[in-house]
């Protein structure tokens, strides 16, 4: 961006000085500088915003994992440089094969669910009907929540022994299940509550997007006999690609970050049925008496670079949808 | 050139997107330094001191609040009290010591001491000048490392066996009796065969868990340095098989030591494992207590909880004598022992255990059963054991979900401890 925009400006420079005479120039110049430098100054801020609450986070993170801090080195400041020994030990520790499948499966399952109920509610409430605002507004509500009230709410709901769930499967003659105690069902409970928070939010951007369709073309073909089945196929979901592609890249970065529903629900337990990386970093940071920053910082970057990996790809998609 | 730079505008606009969501939400988990404390600036010398604890249920017009700032004038001084949560306090302490403004005197759960000793954050009793003469020792244990101790604690609170002596009575057992694992485990039976419920206790995957699981594991003889041995493997087998045969509800597996003590409360349990701290609300539904039995007979060794008063290291080291001062105005004589009466702690003195007793003969179980516990970081553990303790909260939820046998959980937690130990 910047080298064409180099190029552009000098071309200008150029044509200019043929043209004009050299005190003009002087004074176009000084101009330029001045106008440089208000730029400049309205640049100020957000790179100072960026640098302090980007850069230098993003920057202390990264020297975090490539040094053994212990303890008494975290208040002297003088860890030893240990290259990259903190992410083999973190490779080869037990609990990282289960986290990164359960990030895995957390954040894929996740997002089908939440997209696919999503794009569904979108599309129904599309077609405007009595109290059809109302019923929108409703499906909201997750939304709205804090997100530490939802996630209490559901630890009680599935609790085992007393939850109101176990109490509808007992009622309806099943066996009840052990949702946050047992290795099989934490993640299954803990996807459940993260795919009811995240519909609204894939609704809010489908909707919005069903929205930008010319309803002319929805005419047009229910004019040549298309059925609602084909109009979905053929025309929504092909219009709504740029939309969905956005919804499912913020969706992926939402949820491979998510934490505070899993340590609510379940901390990762039992064992490591729930453990994501992101609840495994704070558990490395926070979770014991005795803090290891190196590791969690660790955790933590290899989390980043997850979602740096799938932003890429979406870009590589991006791409190719426009030059087609 | 349009469509390319807007391309490029978008990708680069992407990824920032997705480095800066990911960083600002992670580095609030790791970096932990660019969250700056809200520590005040220490004074030191004259002044003002200022005192961290972790009460902020007390408020400034509470009888705690006023002691703090009683003690300030009395040392000729004043104190600038700051409460903070619990488990904020540590990172906040932590923090602190980093960027070198500690406060002046800190009061800290116990097995934070050894911690913070190790990192060089805390005065020696024999650099700040406190007294430890009449503490009892086993009290006094968490915060001696090596010799040295590094503070004095405010009072001591335990773990116990409360009981509903209504369902007792219904399923005819004799309290008295309960006094090793089989004649509970006997009282178990008894109270499910007449459609109550067993006992409930914190079998989380946090520091609250291995604290709950500790009088069974010492009960049984184990040690924490040998966390896989064959007593061990009895304790968390005793758990486990009250889950499986019903004993105990799976709700266990998640349960902090409040919504064990709310399940206590439903006055549908016979036993519930909890600590000092909920007595009162006790004696209101008509809960008694007994001491935890040990696997073959008497008490079990019960692990110690409570907060420290600590004297952070400051640059003016002039301002140990001060604080010395203030602390010991808290800890001791009378103040201590109403201060300890209010929060519902064991005073670590045998004086002032006596004065409590006096007042309220109902604690003298409790007294005995502090007379018997151990400090956790005790046995020159120290720092390795929030190592330990990590490793065997995790293996006791993994046998108790049926993850894995305990025998096979423990020796996976002995193994990581020994291997995080000598990292």
């Amino acid at each position: 961006m910047t080298a064409e925009r180099f190029k552009a400006r000098s071309a200008v420079r150029h044509g200019d000085g043929a043209a004009q005479s050299a005190p003009s120039r002087a004074r176009r110049a000084r101009a330029r500088r001045k106008a440089q430098l208000t730029a400049w100054g309205f640049i100020a801020p957000v790179i100072a915003y960026l640098g302090i609450f980007y850069a230098y986070p993003l920057y202390r993170n990264i020297d975090l994992s490539l040094r053994s801090y212990t303890l008494s080195s975290f208040i002297t400041g003088d860890a030893p440089f240990a290259g990259l020994s903190n992410y083999i030990n973190v490779f080869h520790n037990p609990t990282f094969a289960p986290a990164l499948v359960n990030t895995a499966i957390f954040t894929f399952v996740s997002i089908a669910f939440q997209f696919a109920i999503g794009l569904a509610l979108a599309v129904f409430f599309f077609k405007t009907f009595r109290l059809s605002g109302i019923l929108r507004a409703l499906f909201l509500v997750p939304w709205l929540l804090p997100l530490l009230v939802s996630a209490s709410t559901w630890s009680w709901m599935l609790n085992s022994d007393s939850g109101i769930v176990n109490s509808f499967l007992q009622a309806v003659g099943m066996q009840p299940i052990d949702w946050l105690t047992s290795p099989k069902w934490a993640l299954v409970a803990v996807l459940i509550a993260n795919i009811w928070i995240g519909i609204p939010f894939n609704l809010v951007i489908m909707y919005s997007g069903l929205q930008s369709i010319s309803p002319d073309i929805f005419e047009a073909a229910a004019i040549d006999g298309a059925n609602g089945w084909q109009r979905f196929w053929r025309i929504t979901f092909p219009l709504l690609r740029p939309v969905s592609a956005i919804t499912l890249l913020l969706g992926l970065v939402y949820t491979l970050k998510v934490f505070d529903i899993i340590w609510i629900m379940t901390r990762g337990g039992p064992a490591t049925a729930s453990t994501t990386l992101a609840i495994w970093s704070y558990q490395l940071g926070f979770g014991s008496l005795l803090p290891d920053f190196s590791s969690a910082a660790t955790v933590g970057n290899v989390l980043i670079l997850i979602a740096v990996v799938f932003a890429l790809v979406y870009i590589r998609a991006r791409s190719r949808l426009e030059t087609t | 050139m349009t469509v390319q730079r807007s391309r490029k505008a978008r990708t680069i606009g992407a990824a920032l997107l997705a480095v800066g969501t990911m960083a600002a939400a992670l580095t609030a988990c790791s970096s932990g330094s660019a969250s700056s404390s809200a520590s005040t600036s220490s004074a030191s010398g004259g002044g003002t001191y200022t005192f961290w604890d972790p009460y902020p249920q007390y408020t400034a017009s509470s009888a705690w609040a006023q002691l703090v700032s009683k003690c300030g004038t009395e040392a000729g001084v004043t104190v600038k009290r700051t409460p903070y949560d619990t488990t904020a306090l540590t990172t906040q302490a932590l923090l602190a010591g980093q960027q070198g403004n500690s406060p002046n005197i800190l009061l800290i759960d116990n097995p934070v001491v050894s911690t913070l000793a190790s990192a060089g954050l805390l005065t020696s009793t024999a650099q700040n000048g406190l007294s430890t003469g009449a503490i009892a020792s086993n009290i006094l244990g968490a915060g001696v490392i090596n010799g040295k101790t590094y503070g004095v604690p405010i009072g001591a609170n335990t773990l116990a066996l409360y009981y509903n002596p209504k369902i007792l009575a219904a399923a005819k057992v004799n309290p008295a009796s309960i006094t090793s694992w089989a004649a509970l485990t006997a009282a178990l039976a008894k109270v499910k065969a007449i459609g109550k419920k067993g006992i409930t206790f914190s079998g989380i995957n946090t520091e609250e868990g291995s604290f709950q699981f500790l009088p069974w594991f010492w009960g049984a003889g184990a040690n924490l340095t040998n966390v896989d041995s064959p007593q061990a493997i009895a304790a968390l087998t005793l758990w486990t098989t009250w889950i499986k045969d019903g004993y105990a509800p799976n709700s266990v597996i998640q349960d902090t030591q409040t919504t064990s003590w709310q399940e206590f409360q439903t006055g549908q349990f016979a036993f519930g494992e909890n600590g000092t701290w909920q007595k009162t609300l006790a004696a209101t539904m008509g809960a008694k207590v007994i001491a935890i039995p040990a696997e073959n007979g008497g008490a079990a060794p019960v692990p110690t909880g409570g907060e420290f008063f600590t004297i952070p290291v400051q640059k003016n080291t002039a301002s140990y004598a001060a604080s010395a001062k203030i602390v010991s105005c808290m800890s001791s004589g009378s103040n201590i022992v109403s201060t300890d009466n209010t929060l519902n702690y064991i005073v670590p003195t045998q004086a002032g255990q006596q004065a409590q007793v006096s007042a309220d003969s109902s604690l003298s179980s409790w007294v005995s059963a502090v007379g018997v516990a151990k400090a956790r970081t005790g046995d020159n553990l120290g720092t390795k054991y929030p190592i330990i303790s990590q490793q065997l909260w995790t293996a006791v939820q993994k046998a108790e979900s049926g993850a894995a046998s305990p025998a096979s959980a423990l020796a996976a937690a002995q193994s990581a401890a020994t291997a995080a130990i000598n990292k």
